[in-house]
This record gives structure tokens, C-alpha cells and sequence, in this order.
């Protein structure tokens, strides 16, 4: 009878705990120089930090402040609007995420239709209607700052500008020259000048463009003025997702009878779209980070508020707090955004090789 | 299925001295043909001869710019709603399948006779399950075309062609692509269509195929029809000096 061979187990240096750590940190000399210099500078830096953080930063200045912060000058009494706002936001999210749990569903169409109410509704509770209402009283959005305004232009600016760029793109691949140019003056022209001439040309040249009986507020203009920026920005992204697709996926939605708009929006663009989410979503973030740029046009956005409750006389002196402060909402806000983005594009990649 | 090859002598596709240019290139150079409902040609010939341009102005793919193209009595001009009356009425299968490759193999097939035949969701997708299992790969509904191997991708697209009740079928190079032990399967599928009394336009260089189902097989080169003949008289008594060179270096390899 032959003998069965043994099997042996893996020496104890190659798998499990020790043989990461030999395989990862200490596989060469000069990688046993590194993991030891970067252990030791790990150490000093984040003793620093969490001594700072725990010992001797002044919370207070943020904590006494955490209202003006998240919601600056919107009147105290009427701070539940704001807060009725985030809930419906968070109560929509939360559908959202239990909906996309349940194995591979598109969202129902109801929770579409939720999503698309909650702008104008949330838009509503947090403006109001007349000053002389006693239900919903007048906060005009020219006061509305802190935290709120940069999420609000951040949201708009993005949900508006989205479709706007996809447009601006699908014209300038259009086959009628007029509409080709226009598009494509207005996306070069736009991506050849900073945001910030952006934002002050919407405040001085708006005004100029519309009726007299329309007045847009410092805030509605700095919208425009984002929106029509970031347009050009996506209009660029997706052109490049509409270049990426074969020509042979057009021939093949024309001859089973497609018209060109079907072609389009059944075959192409959801294509094209989802090639570039990351680019888009990249971009959505610097948009997100330069709605801070509204400062120069007088605006309180997180990072205006910040600026000036470090001017505040008990306060003073206190930059690191509240800057640092800023940062992590800034951090929170991206890397939310970033995190969605992978797992859209998780749920969205199946079945393509 | 059909019952449009009532009347077997009517001309479906009448070809009157069509020219086509790509820049400078003279593509087709006054092609002459009559194609008859049910009938079943294959057309062949050396590459660069122009008989994929010709089967892909057909179905306006494209653009001619003289002489005439009917379809099913339709003319076709620059008018759209020509163009989509005849797009409508021809399927067509690529050399490299073109499934969508963001629809599940079910909605590939479903989704013309849906937004453009304007049938009800079930209507449409009873019928493309009709249609995958005609093909034979019913089970492959609910999976992505990505996850299939070439040989099904290529019936899934001629399920595809099929769901919008075409009266005429195009056949670019379909099996060119495939590896070697998944053309049978294709042309399978072709044979059953080719003798449920489909229009079919084959541009192939399977002379299995030809033989077993072709009514006439058409030599393309140089951007018109060389020789055209019965399947039988092809074989045997090539006429024109091009297509015995051409016989010869096809078939004896």
C-alpha cells in the first residue's frame, strides 16, 4: 500500500499574523528601515494631534457656536425648518439605501418621485412665503449661511448644472453647426476663466440680462453664476464618456429602429454616464470646495461663518479650533461624496467585462 | 411564421445603379440588383470590395448618393421617416454582435418592439422570451451580454433582429468573429431562418452555408457584382476569371 503523503502544514513565518508582517513591513532591509522610521514618525505626529485635540484645544469657541456654524444668521425661532429639511433629506437617504439592499433593484419609481418633490418642498420651508405669514414667515436666502448655504449651493449647483452639462455636450457632438459653436464657445469660454470672475461677472452682468421686474438676490446670482461654471465642466466629462462609445453601438440601436433621440437616451448616454461617474463625482467635489469662493462676493458660507467667529472677542485667537473644525465637516461632506460614488459604481458595473 | 411570401416573385430590394463614395474612394460603382421576397443570397468576395457598404446601405447605415434603393416599395431618400419606415422593416446582425452591453440579454431583445412598436412590457418581453428560445439560450434571459460566449452573443443579436417582425434580414460577416466551434450554432439558427421563408442578405465567406440554403450567391468586388448564379451553377461553372481565383483561394485550404 503506498504511503499517503503527509500534508503539512505551512511553516508558522509564512501565514497568518507574523507572515503578513514579514511578507508587508519587514521583507528587506531597507523596507525594515522604513517601517521602523514611519512607525516612529505615525507616533510623534498623532501624539500631537490627539494631545492638541483632547488637552489643549478650546472646544468651547465651536460648541458655543455650533449654531451659527451650521445655520449663521437663519433667524433661532425658525431653526426647525432647517432641521425638518435635513430629516426629510436623511428620511429619502435612508429609503434609499434600504431599497438598494434588497438585491440589485433599480429604486422604485416613487422614491424617485420623492426625491424629485423634495427640492421644491424643502425649497418652500426654508424661504417661506411673505414676511406677513404667520405660518412659514419670509427668510430670504440672502441671510441664509453657515453650513446651509454652502450645502445648498453645493446641491443645486450640482443637481442644476448636471443635466445643463449633459446638454451642452450631446450639442457640441451635434451635426447642425449653429448649435455645435454655441456650445462650444460657451464650454471653452467658461473653462478659460477662474470661478471667481465667474461669481462676479453673475453679480454684475445678471441684473443686466434680465427684466427689470425680476431681482435676483446675491445668492440666487452666485448660484447662476456656479451653475453655469460647473456646467461647462461636466459638459467636458461627459463628451468624453460619449467618445468612449463604439460606433457600432449606434448602428446596431438604429437598425433594430431606434430614433436618434431613443439612440441617445437609451444606448448611449446611459453608457457614456456611467463610464465617467468618477470624473463627474471628482468634479462635484471641487465644486463642493469651491463654493467657498462665495466669500469674495460677500457671502457667509461654513468657511466665511468660520472667518468671522474667530473674530469674536472671547474667542480670539483661536484659529486652529475652528479651522480645524471647517476641515473635518469639509471632510465629512467629500468623502461622503466619494464613498457614493464606489458604491454607484459597484451596483451600476455589473455585467460589464 | 410569415405569411408576406405569399407572392414569392415580388421584388423586395431593387438596386438601380447605386453609387457610393467615402471622400475620393468610389465605394459601389453603379450595383445593379433585384432581390425577391424569400429568397436567400449570399454575398461574397475579397475583402475592401464593398460588400459590406452594400448591404449596409440597405438599411441606410450608409448614405448613398446616386442612383435609387427600394425597399419594400418604399423609396429611400434623405426623408426620415423613409429611413425609419425601412429601418423598421430590415434586422441586422453584426460582425462583432453590438449588444447593448448595459441591458440584460431579456431587454436587448425586448426593448425596440417596446419603445418603437410601442407593445405593452409583457407583450414584448413574452415575445423575446419566444425569441431566446427559438435561438435556443432561453436560460441566458437575466444575464448580461458580457457573461455570454461569443456564439450566444451572436443569437441573442439575431433574437434581437428578430423581435422587431423584420421582412428582411442583414447578415454582416456574422460568424467572422467566433472562435472556430461556435460558428455551427449560428449558422444553425441561420438554416432554420433561411427555410421559415426570411428575406435574407448573407455577406459570408461560408460556403457550407451557401450551399445548403443560398438561392444565388453574388461575387462583389471592386465595388459591383461580378458574377451572380444559382448556388449549384456557382460552384461548377464560375464564369468570371476573378471569381475562380477567388474559389480557388477559398476553397482550398
Amino acid at each position: 500500500m503506498a504511503v499517503q503523503p503527509k500534508i503539512l502544514k505551512p511553516p508558522p513565518t509564512e501565514v497568518g499574523l507574523l507572515g503578513w508582517l514579514k511578507k508587508n513591513l519587514f521583507s528587506t532591509w531597507y523596507n525594515v528601515l522604513l517601517t521602523i522610521f514611519s512607525v516612529i514618525f505615525i507616533y510623534f505626529v498623532s501624539r500631537a494631534i490627539i494631545t492638541w485635540v483632547v488637552r489643549d484645544a478650546r472646544w468651547e469657541v465651536v460648541t458655543t457656536n455650533f449654531r451659527v456654524f451650521m445655520i449663521g444668521r437663519y433667524p433661532r425661532e425658525q431653526a426647525w425648518r432647517v432641521l425638518v429639511s435635513l430629516g426629510i433629506i436623511v428620511f429619502l437617504a435612508f429609503l434609499t439605501w434600504v431599497s438598494r439592499r434588497s438585491k440589485g433593484n433599480p429604486i422604485p419609481r416613487w422614491l424617485v418621485i420623492g426625491w424629485l418633490l423634495s427640492f421644491p418642498l424643502i425649497g418652500i420651508l426654508l424661504r417661506g412665503f411673505s414676511e406677513e405669514s404667520s405660518f412659514l414667515p419670509l427668510v430670504s436666502e440672502d441671510i441664509w449661511s453657515g453650513l446651509l448655504l454652502t450645502l445648498v449651493l453645493a446641491i443645486v449647483g450640482i443637481v442644476a448644472s448636471f443635466p445643463l452639462g449633459v446638454l451642452l455636450a450631446l450639442g457640441r457632438r451635434s451635426k447642425l453647426p449653429a448649435i455645435k459653436v454655441l456650445c462650444t464657445v460657451y464650454i471653452e469660454t467658461i473653462r478659460g476663466v477662474p470661478l471667481i470672475s465667474v461669481l462676479f461677472m453673475s453679480q454684475l452682468m445678471l441684473p443686466l440680462f434680465l427684466p427689470p421686474e425680476i431681482r435676483l438676490g446675491t445668492v440666487m446670482r452666485a448660484l447662476t453664476g456656479i451653475t453655469l461654471f460647473s456646467a461647462a465642466y461636466t459638459a467636458e466629462n461627459v463628451r468624453g464618456g460619449l467618445a468612449a462609445i463604439p460606433i457600432g453601438q449606434y448602428e446596431a440601436a438604429r437598425a433594430v429602429g431606434l430614433n436618434e433621440a431613443l439612440v441617445m437616451g437609451l444606448i448611449v448616454l446611459p453608457q457614456a454616464l456611467r463610464a465617467v461617474i468618477p470624473t463627474i463625482v471628482g468634479q462635484f467635489i471641487s465644486l463642493f470646495k469651491d463654493t467657498t469662493l462665495v466669500i469674495i462676493v460677500g457671502l457667509l458660507d461654513l468657511l466665511g461663518i468660520a472667518k468671522s467667529v474667530t473674530g469674536q472677542k472671547e474667542f480670539i485667537g483661536l484659529h486652529k479650533e475652528v479651522y480645524a473644525f471647517a476641515a473635518v465637516i469639509f471632510f465629512i461632506c467629500c468623502f461622503t461624496m466619494s464613498y457614493a460614488s464606489r458604491r454607484l459604481e459597484q451596483t451600476l458595473g455589473v455585467g460589464e467585462r | 411564421m410569415h405569411n408576406d411570401n405569399l407572392n414569392p416573385t415580388e421584388d423586395i430590394i431593387i438596386y438601380r445603379d447605386v453609387h457610393k463614395w467615402f471622400g475620393d474612394f468610389h465605394v459601389l460603382r453603379g450595383v445593379n440588383i433585384t432581390i425577391k421576397r424569400g429568397e436567400v443570397v449570399v454575398v461574397c468576395g475579397p475583402s475592401g470590395g464593398g460588400k459590406s457598404t452594400f448591404i449596409r446601405t440597405i438599411n441606410r447605415l450608409e448614405e448613398h448618393q446616386r442612383g435609387d434603393i427600394i425597399v419594400d416599395g418604399i423609396e429611400l431618400t434623405n426623408d426620415l421617416r423613409n429611413i425609419h419606415a425601412i429601418q423598421r422593416e430590415i434586422g441586422m446582425v453584426f460582425q462583432s454582435f453590438n449588444l447593448f452591453p448595459h441591458l440584460k440579454v431579456i431587454d436587448n431583445v425586448s426593448l425596440a418592439p417596446f419603445w418603437v412598436r410601442k407593445w405593452s412590457k409583457e407583450e414584448a418581453v413574452r415575445v423575446a422570451m419566444e425569441l431566446l428560445e427559438r435561438v435556443g439560450i432561453p436560460e441566458q434571459a437575466n444575464k448580461y451580454p458580457g457573461q455570454l460566449s461569443g456564439g450566444q452573443q451572436q443569437r441573442v443579436a439575431i433574437a434581437r433582429a428578430l423581435a422587431m417582425q423584420p421582412k428582411i434580414m442583414l447578415f454582416d460577416e456574422p460568424t467572422s468573429a467566433l472562435d472556430p466551434e461556435m460558428i455551427k450554432e449560428v449558422l444553425d439558427v441561420m438554416i432554420e431562418l433561411a427555410r421559415s421563408g426570411m428575406t435574407m442578405i448573407v455577406v459570408t465567406h461560408e460556403m457550407g452555408f451557401a450551399k445548403e440554403v443560398a438561392n444565388r450567391i453574388i461575387f462583389f468586388s471592386d465595388g459591383n457584382i461580378v458574377e451572380q448564379n444559382t448556388t449549384e451553377e456557382f460552384f461548377l461553372n464560375p464564369r468570371e476569371a476573378r471569381t475562380k481565383l477567388f474559389l480557388s483561394q477559398i476553397l482550398t485550404h
